[in-house]
């Protein structure tokens, strides 16, 4: 019975270790080379792969900038495509170490789901498409109408208070995906698609004559948009939320993707600002338990946010999406990032 | 092994005694499965406590706010996650008996037409089941929804069925009744009719062991189930009124709808069913010796008798256990209805209801055990047929 | 008119041919399409569907077919739109895999076949070399297709399509029967814990669709992981499509052990074999053999349901159709994609079909009167 007893005794302990206090995000993610990064299966601009399967847009960008922060090669990603459905579920359970998927804030998701939300990156508004042949002109006017809207997604919640609130019924089809959502909506499945505006924005860029689809004046929600981490790892949650930072300080003080490697190398300049920013002065990075360089690689690798948004969602690209909110706030727009200090 | 000297060793002896063996055997068995069982629930409970997460099925009396478009029970965004629960639950439970009623009939059609002595209708039976079986039903569904959605007229140029049945890419759009006061009369019928059947198929089959009489049963029954009630209706003036579909800006009101999803799901499990329940079927007849039917028809019995009272209580002992794990799948497959937006238990409270809150432990547990129960119901209904129809050995 | 008499001796009567109402076309169809007046009937009105249907079919699948074209443009209205599937072949081939490396998926292709030929027929020259490779091929194969000792590495998220699904079929063929076989001795076993856990294990297993499994596996396997430990995601497809197949497996083999009479078994114990050796050279040698068809309907069913993991975002062709319809230069083409899907599918599988059908000919000793 010896025997026995010395298995028992081995399996209980194997059971033991497990409880073993969990090691940070930060060494996980170094341990393992590479950063796991949970995006969406594909929204052309803010993530999707492209022929030759590397992941482009806007959010694959910044999952590139925290690689670049961390591990030195923002080429150390490894991309997790999630649904709407299935992206809080791969965040918690570990299957991603952050999230950057045109996800928006809400109380319910920081607090309820034990998401930690990085700072927002991205100011959007839920809005509707239809056809240019319905002559719709207003939202309001879509009382019956069958809409496409995909779930999971704070978008479906906005839909269903929108409706209620000014008393029209409608029919939801449910989707999954945006590929999904533009079929049904091209096959006439439904006569309205309606997600956030960026979205409407790369969808409707798909078609070949744009013109035939109109996106409708309401903008019925806000969406701030932002990247997200698990809850419990402040190490991990600081180093995200400062890595954009930096991107938006970056696109201020007019730090970009050719000058800021130079920079960091250089002896420090005149500017205080641009000196903690790239590393040459103060010790920012240990604070975070990051080397000194990180920012600076971090723009390096896709440039600050003002390149990351021209060259992926601006009006220069299929989306044509102006800068608008998504502005700095001395150009007019709401970006307003804490200071690197 | 050489000589076989009593060995010393207490353990290796123990090994070779059957008894010692096997409660040794079953202690490392039991030791094994529950420290797995231990380590997964442990690792569980810590990582949900890293994140600061407990299991908690209070969410359910929360608001959904979501809409769900096929909903036969009340149902709004202001409902809570339990109801949107029960609404996906009927989704599911609706899909999978219609499935089951219409793979049947497919499938006994199939079954005797692979039999058939009509050399096209077998070869047709035969490239059917074979297309249909080997081809994943995911693909079917997938098929099949999108042919609705594409090549059906959009909602203004919909196929109009003397102005009261529409068919578009929106489902087909039928009128509703709305019941009466007066209708209840003829639901009384109905049950008295029932009552009445029961009784008669009773009594008939007692006259019929004691005399050798035969009533015709099937037809008085139907009479008194169906006509009767229908002679009432029309007596109370036909206490329905139908609320008739109308195209209304973007979409028909009024009516009810079968939507493009529930047609596609449900044709797709039926069909692809069917043609495994032919498959079993064909088994089934062919499983009867003939020597059955001669014995029967040298006893000067009328060939439909032979069918009714030879072959098929003989064929269907053979039919129903596979028969059982065709239905079983059928109910799997539905939740399959994920693929095309089918709002089914998987899609409500195992998808949506499970985002919105951050409870997948919780969701999908609950997904599990409604389909484990499903399952159980199922089979247990047709093992407590298979049981009532099994030859009886002496 | 005067007819000759002849006269024969007998067993000299030369053979006459049959008398024209039974032989020939006509005899034929009276036989089988027109025997009686119902049989009349459902032969015209199969005939008047088969006209229906039949034309139009063909008409838009290959007359009005279109072949070679740039976008849905290029594509008859009213005909298929094939150029489509051309143009992306690859794709539903190789998935993402990259394009350099293809050669190694082809090699892992055509071994698969030999190793695959030496296990399914018997009268194949030197077998018995070709079972020992066969037996050493799922090492190849994993390490032709992902890599490492040597060749360039190629991550499991670059899988995709016809190779993806044979690797998940391949697999879960390879060990679920083992495994099947294993629970199915478990459930007969006389040992009540382990027949329990076997029991609850199968009844759980078949009680739950596939796809809450593979969401539990893809999304949620991690809760149940030591904190920070995390593994291949199309392992873990592979490992719960396997146990998934393995619990009906069990079911089809235990079916198989039901059926033998139980004195093989006291014959076997009687000459003194202890349980395995029983099992291996007596029980599971006939139970198998009865249960081919079984287990074979079983591999066509795993190999149809690894369509499923599109649902948790694995590229299988399915899943790249359904990608693949929703790219702008060629909307709306779901129709020719999922019938091109189907076609692969319905070749594979109905082959199996068949060679189960070859093989229950084959092992048919004579037990069946």
């Amino acid at each position: 019975m010896k025997l026995i007893n010395k298995v028992l005794t081995g399996m209980a302990l194997t059971a033991m270790t497990a409880t073993a206090a969990q090691a940070s995000t930060l060494e996980d993610v170094r341990a393992a080379g590479e950063l796991k990064c949970v995006v969406t299966t594909g929204l052309a601009g803010f993530a999707a792969p492209d022929a030759n399967g590397r992941w482009e847009g806007f959010d694959a960008d910044f999952c590139r900038a925290v690689a670049a922060a961390v591990l030195g090669d923002g080429d150390k990603v490894k991309f997790v495509p999630s649904t709407g459905k299935t992206r809080f579920t791969m965040l918690n359970s570990g299957e991603g170490d952050i999230l950057f998927r045109n996800t928006t804030e809400t109380l319910s998701r920081d607090v309820d789901l034990k998401l930690s939300f990085l700072p927002v990156n991205f100011y959007d508004g839920q809005g509707f498409m239809v056809p240019a042949s319905l002559g719709v002109n207003s939202a309001l006017d879509l009382d019956g109408a069958s809409v496409c809207i995909q779930t999971g997604t704070t978008t479906e919640l906005n839909l269903a208070d929108y409706f209620r609130a000014n008393g029209m019924s409608y029919e939801p089809v449910p989707i999954e995906t945006n590929e999904e959502g533009f079929t049904n909506y091209v096959a006439g499945r439904c006569d309205v698609y309606t997600t956030d505006a960026s979205g409407l924005a790369s969808t409707r860029a798909k078609f070949d004559d744009p013109t035939q689809h109109v996106v409708l004046p309401e903008i019925i929600s806000k969406e701030p948009l932002g990247g997200a981490v698990r809850h419990g790892d402040d190490q991990w949650h600081d180093i995200g939320k400062w890595v954009v930072n930096a991107l938006i300080n970056a696109e201020e003080m007019g730090v970009n993707q050719k000058n800021a490697m130079n920079l960091a190398a250089n002896a420090p300049g005149n500017n205080p600002g641009i000196n903690r920013l790239v590393g040459t002065e103060g010790s920012m990075g240990a604070m975070l338990g990051l080397d000194a360089k990180w920012a600076a690689r971090a723009i390096a690798q896709g440039g600050n946010y003002g390149e990351i948004y021209e060259r992926n969602v601006g009006p220069n690209t299929p989306l044509e999406i102006g800068r608008g909110l998504n502005n700095l706030w001395n150009n007019g727009g709401v970006l307003y990032a804490a200071p690197i200090r | 092994m050489s000589t076989p000297t009593p060995n010393t060793n207490a353990l290796v002896r123990a090994w070779y005694d059957k008894e010692t063996r096997s409660v040794i055997v079953q202690i490392i068995a039991a030791a094994l499965i529950l420290s797995f069982f231990a380590f997964i629930i442990n690792n569980a409970v810590v990582n949900l406590s890293n994140i600061g997460k407990d299991i908690n099925f209070s969410f359910l009396w929360d608001n959904a706010s979501y809409d769900i478009n096929q909903h036969l029970i009340e149902y709004s965004s202001t409902s809570s996650h339990f109801r949107a629960m029960i609404v996906g639950l009927i989704n599911t439970l609706l899909v999978a008996v219609a499935g089951i009623v219409l793979a049947t009939i497919l499938g006994f059609i199939l079954g005797v037409m692979r039999l058939s002595r009509n050399w096209l209708t077998q070869k047709i039976a035969y490239v059917y089941i074979e297309y249909m079986r080997n081809v994943p039903v995911l693909l079917h569904i997938l098929l099949l929804h999108g042919l609705i959605v594409s090549s059906l007229p959009r909602p203004k140029g919909s196929y109009n069925f003397g102005d009261t049945f529409f068919l578009n890419n929106r489902g087909f759009q039928m009128p509703s009744p709305e019941f009466q006061s007066l209708f209840w009369i003829v639901g009384g019928f109905v049950v008295a009719g029932l009552a009445f059947a029961w009784w008669f198929s009773r009594y008939a089959k007692n006259v019929q062991d004691t005399t050798g009489k035969t009533y015709p049963v099937a037809l008085i029954n139907l009479a008194a189930i169906l006509l009767m009630p229908l002679v009432v209706y029309f007596a109370l003036g036909s206490p329905i009124e139908w609320d008739v579909p109308a195209l209304k800006g973007f979409n028909f009101k009024g009516g009810m709808v079968v939507r493009p999803e529930f047609i596609a799901l449900w044709l797709a499990l039926s069909l692809y069913t069917a043609a495994f329940i032919g498959e079993i079927v064909r088994a089934g007849i062919v499983a009867i010796d003939h020597g059955q039917t001669e014995a029967a028809q040298a006893l000067g019995i009328s060939n439909s008798r032979v069918l009714k009272l030879v072959v098929i209580p003989q064929g269907l002992r053979v039919i129903i256990p596979p028969l059982t794990s065709q239905y079983l799948n059928l109910a799997k497959n539905s939740s399959l209805a994920l693929a095309i937006g089918y709002m089914d238990i998987v899609a409500t409270i195992g998808g949506i209801s499970l985002n919105q809150t951050g409870r997948e432990m919780e969701c999908m547990l609950i997904v599990m055990a409604i389909y484990l129960i499903i399952s159980l119901l199922i089979s247990s209904g047709m093992n407590w047929y298979n049981d009532r129809i099994r030859l009886v050995e002496r | 008119m005067t007819m000759t008499k002849q006269t024969y001796a007998p067993g000299t009567h030369p053979s006459l041919p049959a008398p024209t109402s039974t032989t020939g076309l006509i005899y034929w169809l009276r036989v089988n399409l027109f025997s009686s007046v119902a049989n009349s009937i459902i032969t015209l009105v199969s005939l008047y569907l088969l006209y229906l249907a039949l034309p139009a079919s063909i008409n838009w699948l290959f007359l009005d077919a279109t072949y070679i074209g740039e976008t849905r443009k290029d594509c008859a209205p009213n005909g298929a739109c094939l150029a489509f599937i051309g143009e992306r072949f690859n794709l539903f081939v190789y998935g993402f895999y990259p394009e350099h490396l293809r050669w190694r998926v082809d090699l892992a292709t055509i071994l698969l076949a030999v190793a695959g030929a030496a296990v399914l027929w018997d009268n194949i020259p030197a077998r018995k070399y070709m079972l020992r490779f066969a037996l050493i091929y799922p090492f190849i194969g994993a390490w032709l297709l992902s890599g490492g000792f040597g060749l360039e590495h190629v991550g499991t998220h670059l899988f995709g399509g016809l190779m993806l699904t044979l690797t998940i079929g391949v697999t879960g063929i390879v060990c679920s029967l083992p495994i099947g076989i294993l629970l199915a001795l478990g459930r007969q076993s006389n040992l009540p814990i382990i027949k329990y856990f076997c029991i609850g294990f199968i009844e759980f297993i078949r009680g739950v669709p596939l796809i809450t499994l593979l969401f539990v596996a893809s999304t949620m396997l991690s809760y149940f992981l030591p904190p920070g430990t995390t593994f291949d995601l199309l392992m873990r497809v592979l490992i719960m499509v396997t146990l998934f197949s393995s619990a009906y497996m069990a079911e089809v083999i235990r079916g198989g052990l039901q059926a033998l009479p139980k004195g093989q078994l006291e014959a076997a114990e009687s000459l003194g074999l202890n349980y395995s050796q029983a099992m291996r050279f007596i029980i599971l040698p006939q139970a198998l053999k009865i249960s081919i068809p079984g287990i074979v309907n079983t591999f066509i069913g795993l190999y149809k349901d690894s369509t499923l993991v599109i649902v948790i975002g694995l590229l299988d062709p399915l899943g790249i159709g359904r990608a693949s319809v929703a790219d702008s230069a060629w909307l709306g083409l779901s129709t020719e994609v999922y019938l091109f899907v189907a076609i692969f599918f319905f070749i594979s599988c109905f082959g199996m079909a068949r060679y189960s059908l070859y093989l229950e000919n084959k092992l048919n000793t004579g037990h069946k009167r």
